[in-house]
């Protein structure tokens, strides 16, 4: 077995709440001592000590209520956020699969966002222009490519997305609930496409409120709460947990969103 | 060597967006960009020139209104980029709470940005020296690219530190606007370093980084001369703040995910 492509060991990250500052510089001046203090004292710790391991080609989901910590998870694993304490070691390529048209302009066409976005998550621009072909035909839109993306539906934008992500060669590929929009032809493509990752061998983190598609995807999955792992093991399992932990009411969370529970 | 070949192409990419974004919509195009400076000149003329009656002092030769423009589209730069650059960074936010770039790359395409609009403008300073029979000179040759280097190492070391501040001061993009004006008037713009005759007081407004840097162009456009002391001063100054920038942009970055 080669080592694994992410690695979290005791991983602890606080966030400083700071609503004097958020506030504005004039609350943080006339409450300058309170300011202060809040700075030093007021921590919140999304992540409490999370160690778990992904293999090179593996699929984790991540479920958990809302503010449980997944989204921290993959910011850090993303390089985004540090760790205040506890270490992250994460091999190959990470790149985020950004929610809907985040990360595109609306004004830009289809191939100048594309152009831009590769570059931006990390290719160089004759890297990009090289795939931009592949790109622009696995995208289906056609002569719509040369209209301004503000014109897209969403299918056309998720679709703009995926083929963007799919051409970059990602070896770590992170998803934070974005597969929630659109319809249910298009989010019945979504899956194939994960499916599609999962082939090509990409290690994958995927973090949804889908169990059904936490299910079809990952081999095992991580149940968060309140930023400690409740429970790690084969996704059936964790999912099942969590699914009768929710109609018991204790997960503590809100029903999820558009879950199959 | 990948390194600097993709830093390379980010920064060209984002610019070249920020030129394409910024008149998208505006039928003119970036005709604002050289029209915004020539109405500002405009006013002044009208309201200090005409109506207050300011004179250019006698043994200066150059028409107030000339002064007005070679003063101003400079300014422009800076100020539309610092303004921008307090923003840019909450304007990116999802990005900036996914991928994982180097964050300068952000504000450095839009001083960049204004730079090309500055550049594509000096044929219209050309102009009007020209209508006021002043001619460039080969001074410009140096004087030009000199000049441009102070004037972009201070409007990004500037734009570095407010853009990050803005981010955990929400309101510091309104305290910009106001400093700017501030800034505006303590500037040789409306009138030149020249027309005071107590030295002292000369000396002090050299205490504003920008007071050098305009003064260097004033005396480029308007006497076809290199002021070396000038420009020395405004790059003394640019690279402190280069220097102090980059300090402060150092240590908030890795909390820029947090509070965007
Ligand atoms: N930038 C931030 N500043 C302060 N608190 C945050 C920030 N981001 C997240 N949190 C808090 O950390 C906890 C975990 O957030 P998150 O990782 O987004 O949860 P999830 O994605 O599981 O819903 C939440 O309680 C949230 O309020
Ligand atoms: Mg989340």
């Amino acid at each position: 077995m080669s080592a694994p492509a992410i690695q979290f060991e005791k991983v602890t990250k606080t966030y400083t709440l700071c609503q004097h500052v958020a506030g504005g510089i004039k609350t943080f001046l006339f409450h300058l001592p309170a300011a202060v203090r809040q700075l030093r004292n007021n921590k919140f710790t999304a992540l409490d000590e999370v160690s778990f391991e992904v293999a090179r080609g593996e699929a984790l989901g991540v479920i958990g209520p809302n503010g449980a910590g997944k989204s921290t998870a993959l910011a850090l694993i993303a390089r985004v956020l540090r760790p205040n304490a506890g270490r992250i070691t994460v091999r190959g390529r990470v790149l985020p699969l950004l929610e809907l048209g985040a990360g595109f302009h609306p004004e830009l066409t289809g191939r100048e966002n594309i152009i831009l976005n590769g570059v931006l998550m990390g290719l160089l621009r004759r890297e990009v222009r090289a795939r931009l072909g592949q790109i622009i035909e696995f995208s289906e839109l056609g002569e719509f490519i040369d209209q301004p993306v503000r014109t897209y539906s969403n299918g056309m934008l998720g679709r703009l997305g995926f083929s963007v992500v799919a051409h970059l060669d990602p070896e770590v590929l992170l998803v934070d609930e974005v597969l929630t929009v659109g319809d249910a032809a298009f989010q019945a493509k979504c899956m194939r496409r994960m499916q599609e990752f999962r082939r090509r061998g990409v290690t994958m983190v995927f973090v949804s409120h889908d169990m059904h598609a936490v299910r079809v995807i990952c081999e095992r999955a991580m149940w968060l709460d309140r930023g400690r792992v409740r429970m790690l093991d084969a996704s059936q399992a964790v999912t099942a947990s969590y699914e009768a932990a929710l109609a018991g009411g204790q997960a503590r969370g809100e029903v999820p969103a558009d879950g199959q529970a | 060597m990948r390194g600097l070949q993709y830093h390379l192409d980010l920064i060209y990419e984002l610019t070249k967006k920020e030129l394409k974004v910024r008149y998208k919509n505006s039928a003119l195009g970036y005709l604002w960009s050289v029209l915004n400076p020539l109405a500002m000149a405009g006013v002044f003329y009208v309201g200090l020139g005409l109506i207050i009656g300011v004179r250019v002092p006698r043994g200066e030769d150059y028409p107030f209104w000339l002064l007005l423009i070679c003063g101003l589209f400079p300014w422009q730069w800076f100020s539309n980029s610092v303004n921008a650059c307090t923003n840019v960074y909450i304007g990116n936010a999802n990005l900036i709470r996914k991928v994982a770039f180097r964050r300068e790359v952000l504000p450095l395409a839009t001083v960049l940005n204004d730079l090309v609009h500055f550049a594509v403008s000096i044929p219209v300073i050309v102009l009007f020296l020209l209508l006021a029979r002043h001619r460039p000179t080969l001074a410009w040759l140096y004087g030009l690219p000199l000049l441009v280097l102070a004037q972009f190492v201070m409007t990004y070391s500037l734009s570095l530190v407010t853009g990050a501040l803005n981010l955990f001061f929400r309101d510091l993009a309104n305290l910009v606007q106001i400093f700017l004006q501030m800034l505006f008037y303590m500037t040789p713009i409306i009138y030149s370093l020249k027309w005071s005759r107590i030295a002292a007081f000369r000396h002090w407004l050299l205490v504003n980084p920008l007071a050098s840097l305009i003064s260097g162009w004033q005396t480029l456009f308007l006497e076809g001369r290199f002021s070396l002391g000038m420009w020395q001063l405004a790059m003394g100054y640019s690279v402190v703040m280069l220097a102090a920038g980059m300090l402060v942009h150092r240590k908030l970055e890795g909390k820029f995910a947090e509070v965007t």
